[in-house]
């Protein structure tokens, strides 16, 4: 009986326990899932969701797409054996530089969502969420300027769309927007939300002022030659606008540009200047991108990279010289190419072939391997590791072999087979440690290795290490030249004179330009060597409408090479090389010196063909069947 | 060590049941082989240059099956018995398509039962005429007359006349060992164009194949005569 009772009674107690309050038991807060309220209450919260947003940004060259994205348009040669499909092929496939769609608009859906969420908030002080709310529609209007640069006008959602579940999914399906709605998006963005946003040169990688302009100023430049220079091509385009703008609205488009760009450069948006800081302009010119300290005035906008954080790159592992990598065969793949390099002008502002040879065709003969690149810009050896320059604790030991008197040449396919020289038995080295040899991979195939990105830091060529150099998407040099762009289109030679000197005369080219000097082919170059490798040469080509004329599928050879550098339509199919060699004649007046080649590395077979087709990417026939308002990208 | 052995024989033969008898369509049968034409005379253009849909409806999601045509201005397509529509995009090819009045390609349909030779029959801006190529001394000559098809407001200029050679079968802007070049405005007869260009050394073969090709003022694709083998 006791025991019946207490038994009873330990049952009773049980269900009292469970039963009354189910909705509390049941109701448990997860604790791996941060609720909404709760997340938008807290500034640090709300930074690691924005923090989320700008890791999820669209760059065409950058690190997290990998050495590779750097490369193609035969400003450079790949040298890497799965990789030279990239010389070999004639021309891009439609699909080309393409985006994923589905997840392109996986990610405006959460920047849609992120900005309703943010200004549904309560508990945020008013200044962070106005600038977590700028950051939001800042980062959602460079993804569509990404967008239009590959895709042209692409439907504009700017509201978290939700489906109802009922069946028909038609009234989510909407229309390509006009490719000029899409920039009149960015600008009227920036407009909108700049003043929100910190004028602080030494916030870098969260959205400032000064990005947003610069946002701007390119976006309105990007505008303005399209629908300028889209007159040169009238079969690009598409009646509704989706591709295309009208070229009456080219004007309006350079002077947004221009007034977006003087903005940041009159130091409304905080002290921005170029970097000035080395004594030697081109270790001053690589240190822009190197220096990520407030002493870097000119970067406005990165993508930060840092050591032992988890977030690094192996761009210095897979790109640094062969002899003097940190890690055995991961070295060299990107080489610049000659075409590139010769395009860096004298310092009288002229531009001349790098001479190999005399008028009467002999070949000439340098007492130092550099001395062939003395005398020209800055950039040149601030961007491209020249033969004999030094990268960290060595000298780049890059030749081809031994030119003997009576022109033969005495070379080996790889700097460890050695060979005895005439007259000798000893076997001695007959190539250089960092190539070139046609076809051998990860040694530079065309005489030189990038130096731009290159992290000279002790131990950032190691594979676990990695670099932490940033990418910089906006920097003050470019909004300088998009000044001078602008300015230049609208008939302001003397402002866009001024401009493009400041950026030359920090490159040593101190005889300035005059204003009746100023030319598109100048516009074309200048931007071409200063912003080399930094992504900006398939779009610059596009909305010029020159990609068609350059790369026009047909080889380029040693007399097309060498003639009109400068020009804006000079055609670059192919990336070649130059190659020097010891002149070997003992005795002789010239042994011991150096003479050069320019080779045509043996991997290159293709030549670069931009079609029609090629200006606007393909939208996949997935994302058309899904949505059939979606219409095609002409010409394909 | 047996049961293993057993255990493997027995997945091997459960995936060789599965897969052998009813799980798989009959493959489609119905070839489709197009041509090029205008008049009977065969339109050659780029291999792999000049694209053209095919849609089949009625199967919910809209697709189309693409492809380009040969050098022979060919096409072939193995497929399902149906209905298809026919389209070449707009920009495509050098000659001209119809369009609907909105300005989106006209249609051809197809109703296929069985394998079927087509003729797509378009209107090229300019035919070439009389090619005839001859070699010797290291060059390769070729003369041609080049006939202007379209004559209304949609003609279009000749931009440049090429020869092209190659040692292989594809002879092409994009495959060339070397070319040669008369730009249209350098044409004083058309009916009596002649080009040469200089074999390149060391091709260890002593013929190259030739064509002409036709550039057109704003039209991508050129427009070729047949491939020649030439001896040098």
């Amino acid at each position: 009986m006791k025991k019946l009772i207490s038994i009873l009674l330990a049952a009773s107690l049980l269900t009292m326990a469970g039963c009354k309050k189910d909705d509390d038991f049941l109701n448990i807060p997860p604790t791996q899932v941060i609720p909404q309220d709760l997340a938008f209450s807290d500034p640090a919260l709300v930074l690691s969701i924005v923090g989320d947003l700008y890791n999820r940004q669209l760059d065409f060259s950058s690190f997290r797409n990998g050495w590779s994205s750097f490369t193609d348009f035969s400003e450079s040669f790949p040298s890497e054996n799965g990789s030279y499909y990239i010389v070999q092929r004639t021309g891009w496939d439609f699909g080309s530089w393409g985006v994923n769609w589905s997840g392109s608009y996986a990610y405006i859906r959460d920047l849609n969502l992120f900005i309703q969420r943010d200004s549904a908030s309560t508990k945020l002080a008013p200044s962070d969420k106005a600038r977590f709310m700028a950051e939001g529609r800042f980062l959602r209007a460079n993804f569509y300027f990404e967008l239009a640069k590959r895709i042209g006008g692409v439907p504009l959602i700017l509201q978290p769309l939700v489906y109802d579940l009922k069946g028909d999914p038609t009234y989510l399906q909407y229309p390509r927007a006009k490719e000029s709605d899409i920039y009149d998006f960015v600008i009227s963005e920036a407009e909108a939300i700049k003043n929100s946003l910190p004028s602080d040169p030494s916030e870098k990688s969260r959205a400032t002022k000064a990005a947003a302009l610069a946002m701007e100023a390119r976006a309105a430049l990007y505008a303005g030659s399209i629908a300028k220079y889209g007159a040169k091509t009238p079969q690009v385009m598409l009646s509704g606008g989706e591709v295309g703008i009208a070229a009456s609205k080219a004007n309006d488009y350079y002077t947004r540009a221009l007034a977006a760009a003087q903005e940041i450069i009159s130091g409304q948006a905080g002290n921005y200047k170029l970097y000035k800081v080395l004594p030697n302009l081109s270790d001053n010119f690589a240190a822009i991108f190197l220096d990520k300290t407030s002493v870097n005035q000119e970067t406005i906008f990165l993508e930060d990279y840092k050591v032992n954080s988890g977030k690094t790159h192996p761009f210095t592992t897979n790109d640094q010289p062969f002899s003097l990598s940190d890690e055995g065969y991961d070295a060299g793949r990107l080489n610049p190419s000659l075409n590139l390099v010769e395009s860096f002008e004298k310092l009288d502002n002229t531009y001349a072939p790098l001479p190999t040879t005399d008028a009467t065709g002999s070949q000439l003969f340098y007492s130092n391997v550099q001395d062939i690149f003395a005398g020209r810009d800055a950039r040149l050896a601030g961007t491209v590791l020249l033969p004999g320059t030094v990268f960290k604790t060595g000298v780049v030991d890059i030749w081809a072999g031994y030119q003997l008197a009576n022109g033969s040449i005495i070379s080996s396919n790889d700097a460890v087979n050695l060979k005895p020289l005439p007259g000798s038995t000893t076997p001695v080295q007959v190539v250089g440690k960092d190539g070139p040899v046609s076809g051998l991979e990860l040694r530079t195939q065309t005489g030189f290795y990038i130096r731009k990105w290159l992290d000279p830091t002790t131990g950032s060529g190691r594979r676990g290490r990695g670099s932490d150099v940033a990418f910089v998407r906006y920097r003050y040099a470019e909004v300088l030249l998009n000044a001078a762009e602008a300015a230049f289109e609208l008939g302001r030679t003397d402002l866009a004179a001024g401009y493009m000197n400041l950026v030359r005369a920090r490159a040593g080219l101190t005889t300035p330009l005059l204003p009746t000097d100023m030319s598109f082919d100048r516009i074309v170059h200048e931007r071409r060597v200063e912003l080399a490798f930094e992504g900006h040469v398939l779009y610059d080509m596009k909305r010029w409408r020159l990609a068609n004329q350059i790369w026009d599928g047909t080889p380029t050879g040693l007399a097309d090479l060498k003639a009109n550098i400068g020009t804006a339509n000079k055609r670059s199919t192919q990336p070649w090389g130059l190659w020097p060699y010891r002149y070997y004649d003992p005795g002789g007046p010239n042994d011991g010196k150096w003479v050069f080649k320019e080779t045509l590395p043996g991997p290159v077979t293709g030549a670069n063909l931009f079609l029609m087709g090629n200006y606007y990417s393909r939208i996949g026939d997935d994302v058309i069947a899904a949505n059939p308002k979606i219409i095609r990208q002409p010409n394909q | 060590m047996k049961n293993k052995f057993l255990f493997y024989i027995l997945c091997v033969s459960m995936c060789g049941i599965l897969s052998c008898k009813k799980d798989n369509y009959t493959p489609p049968s119905s070839q489709l082989n197009g041509a090029l034409t205008y008049k009977g005379d065969t339109i050659r253009v780029e291999y792999n240059r000049v694209s053209f849909q095919l849609y089949q409806f009625g199967f919910g999601k809209v697709g189309p099956i693409g492809g380009t045509f040969s050098q022979n201005g060919t096409m072939n397509m193995v497929l399902f018995a149906g209905n298809y529509k026919f389209i070449i995009p707009n920009g495509q090819g050098p000659f001209f398509w119809k369009k609907t009045p909105a300005g989106d390609p006209d249609t051809l349909n197809i109703s296929l039962a069985g394998s079927q030779n087509l003729n797509i029959e378009v209107m090229p801006y300019y035919m070439i005429r009389n090619a005839a190529f001859s070699g010797g001394g290291g060059t390769v000559k070729a003369t041609c007359k080049v006939e202007k098809i379209i004559t209304d407001a949609n003609a279009k200029a000749i931009e440049r006349v090429t020869l092209y050679i190659n040692n292989t079968a594809f002879v092409s802007g994009a495959n060339n060992v070397a070319s040669a070049s008369i730009s249209g405005a350098a044409i004083t007869d058309p009916n009596n164009i002649s080009l040469s260009v200089a074999v390149p050394s060391g091709l260890g073969q002593n013929f190259v194949q030739a064509r002409i090709g036709v550039k057109i003022a704003g039209v991508e694709a050129l427009i070729f005569s047949p491939i020649m083998i030439v001896t040098y």
